[in-house]
């Protein structure tokens, strides 16, 4: 394309995305296949795979009874044996019913077997609160698989990330789980009419700013850029990193930024205790201590199943205010 | 040559001779393991197949070499029947580097990709999904291929065996489930964790062919595994076989066997496998002077020669430590 040149530009929604995503795949290498509960006939539970059943058939849009661990240890065994599995399951709170097929099989079968074996398994799942569905829809546990060796995790928060991540997943020879965020299914954003794949080895620096670090993924990223807003009012300029791949972690991005701006606040979804944002405080202390220029800040869930009131839901969650104000009081004084 | 006529089995001399040296093979294997483990050469957990040497050697002769198998943690017996190298069954329970696994997995997680041999699962039912996943892939890629799962009369009661029941019957996916009833597990008795002992019974309510077998009996395994696999190759869908055994020995090396009567074991021992094949070849006239002799000796050296080979071994360097986690960047397919 010459110099100046504008790219066609098309708004789509995040789930449209991730539709763009599995049907690119599904054309593109005759190994992929797509199955989960409802992902055929009904369209998929969040209406990402809608249409597809007729676009590529039963065989490869593949109606899954409720039986998570079946299901997920039949795209692990299918990844053995050659084929490039895309698993969908409804909700991360059900995904709990295939942990032993993650955890104790996908993650564990290449370094068991002495490297013997590959899992190219892709599975995504819907995670997150927000839409008043109660504790066991809404739950965010990817900080738990991110605990684990083995796999990868992947979070996209943007809708370009949407569209690009899951065939950079299929490209991976080990196993990868994708968790999108319910909250952002709805949510449009402008691509280049090729989009396509992303890499998704690094976090990416959303806003730059010079003064605090806000570090976060997924559903809160636009709840931490809206608090990026709130302080730039106040004169403050936050640097919004998302963090994109929660396994592994890219520390250089991470820490590139806290030296910089000497502050930071993590916002996770997950509850505080053992958390992720846990483990990045820790990297944080490990690596950069003396950069530092006030203790870390964590905003993460209420330490509470997530109450099914919306008053209450909100105020369970990290919030633009509740993350703008963590922001302050690593800068002291001056904002306090 | 001579030809007996066992239940749908022509069996020649040769290959019956071939057929007791494997029983005689896995019960001196295991013999010297239970001798290694004394000695401590060999840790963690252990757990001999003794007694149930029909159940493997049935089972693996009547499949073709390039079936897929899933065993559980009692598979030496599965792996060695299967053709893996004594060698390389010993090595890795010394937790050595020539080991099949590596030395990564030990007794109970014995892989050999070359020979379709998917492990060596420690958790009771967990290998079931991986079966079906491997099935799924071969009959999407229309391979005439039987994936075989085998497993204790224990992972009957797991959601696991029930929700693989299900799934592979509902998509008529080729696999075998072969459960070898040995009529515990652990310490606990089938009527003392079955609500219906009747094994096939219970299996069939799932819709697929459901058959118990005398698994003391060598041709009787093997007759069944033939007839089944041969309907499931041309689409039949699964089907399930329960081999009725005992083991001779204790659960594992920790286990004091306070939970049956010395005398039932005893009385077990009357059918053992390896004599009942030895009576029948006679029977048959398959069998001639001098032949038991030169295949204990044959045995005998080749359960020495996997100790020494075991013995030599080297452990892996500590700086390999995080290997085979994650595949290595220079192993990765070329981006598609
Ligand atoms: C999911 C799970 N629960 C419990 C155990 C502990 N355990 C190991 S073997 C065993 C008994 C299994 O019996 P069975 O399936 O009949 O196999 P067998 O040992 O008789 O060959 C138990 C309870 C386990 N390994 N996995
Ligand atoms: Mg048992």
């Amino acid at each position: 394309m010459p110099p100046g040149e504008r790219k066609a530009m098309v708004r789509m929604t995040y789930r449209e995305a991730v539709r763009a995503a599995v049907r690119e795949a599904l054309h593109r290498d005759p190994r992929v296949f797509l199955m989960g509960e409802d992902v055929g006939a009904y369209g998929g539970c969040y209406a990402v795979s809608k249409g597809c059943l007729a676009e590529f058939g039963a065989e490869r849009v593949r109606d899954t009874p409720l039986c998570e661990s079946a299901f997920v240890g039949a795209g692990i065994g299918a990844a053995m044996g050659g084929m490039r599995p895309i698993v969908e399951i409804m909700t991360v709170n059900f995904g709990l019913l295939a942990l032993d097929q993650i955890v104790n099989n996908a993650a564990t079968l290449r370094h068991m077997s002495g490297g013997q074996l590959s899992v190219p398994v892709v599975i995504r799942l819907a995670t997150g609160a927000g839409r008043q569905v109660a504790a066991q829809h809404s739950h965010s546990f990817e900080g738990w698989f991110a605990h684990i060796p083995g796999i990868k995790i992947l979070a996209p928060a943007t809708v370009e990330d949407a569209r690009g991540m899951l065939w950079s997943a299929l490209q991976e020879p080990d196993p990868v789980l994708i968790f999108e965020h319910a909250m952002l299914y709805a949510m449009e954003g402008e691509l280049p009419e090729d989009a396509g794949a992303v890499e998704i080895s690094h976090a990416a620096i959303r806003r730059p700013g010079r003064d605090v670090s806000l570090i976060t993924y997924g559903g809160s990223l636009h709840k931490t850029l809206a608090a990026a807003e709130l302080l730039a009012r106040e004169g403050i300029e936050a640097e919004v990193v998302d963090l994109r791949t929660l396994r592994p972690l890219d520390d250089e991005t991470i820490l590139g930024s806290v030296t910089r701006t000497r502050r930071a606040v993590l916002v996770d979804e997950g509850w505080r205790s053992g958390s992720l944002s846990a483990e990045l405080s820790a990297r944080i202390m490990e690596s950069a201590f003396y950069e530092l220029d006030a203790p870390v800040q964590r905003v993460c869930t209420a330490e509470v199943p997530i109450p099914y009131p919306k008053h209450l839901e909100d105020a369970a969650l990290p919030q633009p205010e509740s993350i703008a104000a963590a922001a302050r009081r690593t800068l002291g004084e001056r904002h306090g | 040559m001579s030809e007996a006529q066992a239940p749908g089995l022509p069996l020649n001399r040769d290959e019956a001779l071939a057929w007791l040296r494997q029983m005689q093979l896995i019960r001196r294997f295991e013999e010297a393991s239970a001798q290694a483990y004394s000695a401590g050469k060999i840790r963690g957990f252990l757990h001999l197949y003794i007694g149930e040497e029909a159940c493997a050697v049935g089972t693996l002769r009547a499949l073709q070499p390039d079936d897929a198998i899933v065993s559980h943690y009692r598979e030496h017996g599965h792996a060695l029947a299967r053709g893996v190298p004594a060698r390389a069954i010993m090595a890795e329970m010394f937790a050595k580097a020539e080991g099949c696994s590596r030395g990564r997995g030990g007794s109970m997680h014995l892989f050999d990709a070359s020979r379709r041999f998917y492990g060596g699962n420690a958790i009771v039912a967990g290998g079931l999904p991986l079966a079906l996943g491997l099935a799924l892939a071969d009959q999407m890629m229309r391979r005439p291929r039987v994936t075989t799962a085998i497993f204790g009369d224990g992972a009957v009661a797991e959601g696991e065996f029930h929700e693989s029941l299900n799934l592979a019957t509902l998509w008529k996916l080729p696999v075998l489930f072969v459960c070898e009833n040995n009529l515990y597990a652990m310490g606990t008795a089938l009527q003392r964790h079955e609500a219906q002992v009747n094994l096939a019974a219970r299996a069939s309510s799932y819709g697929l062919p459901a058959e118990s077998v005398d698994g003391m009996d060598v041709l009787a395994v093997a007759g069944a595994v033939r007839r089944a696999a041969a309907a499931i190759r041309s689409g039949g869908g699964p089907a399930f076989l329960e081999l009725r055994t005992y083991r001779f020995r204790a659960h594992s090396m920790y286990d004091p066997e306070l939970y049956r009567d010395k005398r039932e074991v005893e009385q077990w021992k009357l059918r053992d496998p390896i004599i009942l094949f030895i009576q029948w070849m006679r029977e048959a006239g398959l069998l001639s002077t001098g032949d038991l002799e030169r295949l204990e000796r044959e045995v005998e050296a080749e359960v020495s020669d996997a100790l020494d080979f075991a013995e030599a071994g080297t452990l892996e360097p500590v700086e390999d430590l995080t290997r085979d986690v994650y595949t290595p960047r220079e192993a990765r397919d070329a981006p598609r």
